[in-house]
């Protein structure tokens, strides 16, 4: 599928600041609830053939979300995000950190400031992660590299049969 | 401890040192000479870059010369297209996910 949306990544190394720029043919709601709603990000937060396994998710101020990145193997790696700030479908904050089966966060870890807006049918996404360390990018890169690349094809394949459902 | 090479260039003076030795080698006293702190000093962050492998260490004669390692440079960017293509193939799963869900409702 090709689109001309746009999409940006760039880091500032200086900094250790990320940050992710995309736009998605779709109104502001469906977008923000994409990002909020535990059972929408399951479906596209594990990039394949790794899947997203959300087991709890309060997505209010104070709350968290546990889950993990489950490997075609049926490996575990958990991860916990706290949402430090929520503005309805124009921002959240949260703080994101590796953590062990039972909950218990490695820290420190990583800052997200998510914004949301619309113009024309189209909603842009910028992500910004603070804070981001070479260490937490190996370990996240080393686990998803195994047929990392094959996947995007198997992905079209996979996601054209859940479309037709 | 492994070092995070993202720490090693947080440092305005190890940028700054970076910037010197990608020129040509350089002695620890001549990097020294560059700025207003103790050789001691400069001396730590020559540790740190060299534990990062972002600079080497080459013995000529009396001195030691410090150069840059261009290739663990370009490295750090080809890791970070790595990450990169992460975030495209989750996005990318995302505009299905927003499909399928759009079109039940028409």
């Amino acid at each position: 599928m090709t689109n001309d949306l746009l999409f940006d990544f760039t880091v500032d190394k200086t900094t250790k600041t990320v940050f992710v720029n995309r736009e998605f043919a779709a109104g502001l709601s469906l977008v923000w609830d994409a990002f909020t709603k535990q059972e929408i990000l399951d479906q596209w937060w594990g990039p394949k053939p790794w899947t997203s396994k959300t087991k709890f998710m309060d997505f209010k101020v104070g709350g968290r979300r546990f889950f993990a990145m489950v490997s075609p193997e049926g490996e575990e790696r958990w991860s916990i995000q706290k949402f430090t700030s929520i503005s309805p479908k124009t921002n959240f904050k949260m703080s994101n950190a590796f953590a062990d089966k039972d909950e218990n966060p490695e820290l420190p870890g990583s800052d997200w400031d998510l914004n949301f807006s619309e113009q024309n049918g189209t909603t842009k996404v910028s992500i910004t992660i603070y804070n981001e360390s070479l260490a937490r990018l190996e370990k996240i890169i080393e686990g998803f590299k195994e047929g990392f690349t094959m996947c995007l094809q198997q992905l079209d394949e996979l996601l054209l049969t859940l479309k037709n459902k | 401890m492994r070092r995070d090479i993202f720490q090693a260039i947080a440092d305005p003076t190890r940028r700054a040192i970076i910037t010197l030795i990608a020129l040509q080698p350089m002695t620890p006293n001549a990097i020294a000479d560059n700025f207003n702190t103790t050789r001691q000093s400069v001396s730590k962050h020559l540790r740190i870059l060299t534990e990062c492998e972002l600079v080497k260490q080459e013995q000529k004669g009396r001195e030691i010369y410090y150069s840059l390692e261009i290739e663990k440079m370009k490295e750090i960017d080809k890791w970070l297209n790595k990450f990169r293509k992460i975030w495209e193939a989750r996005f990318n799963q995302l505009d299905k996910v927003l499909l399928t869900i759009k079109k039940p409702k028409k």
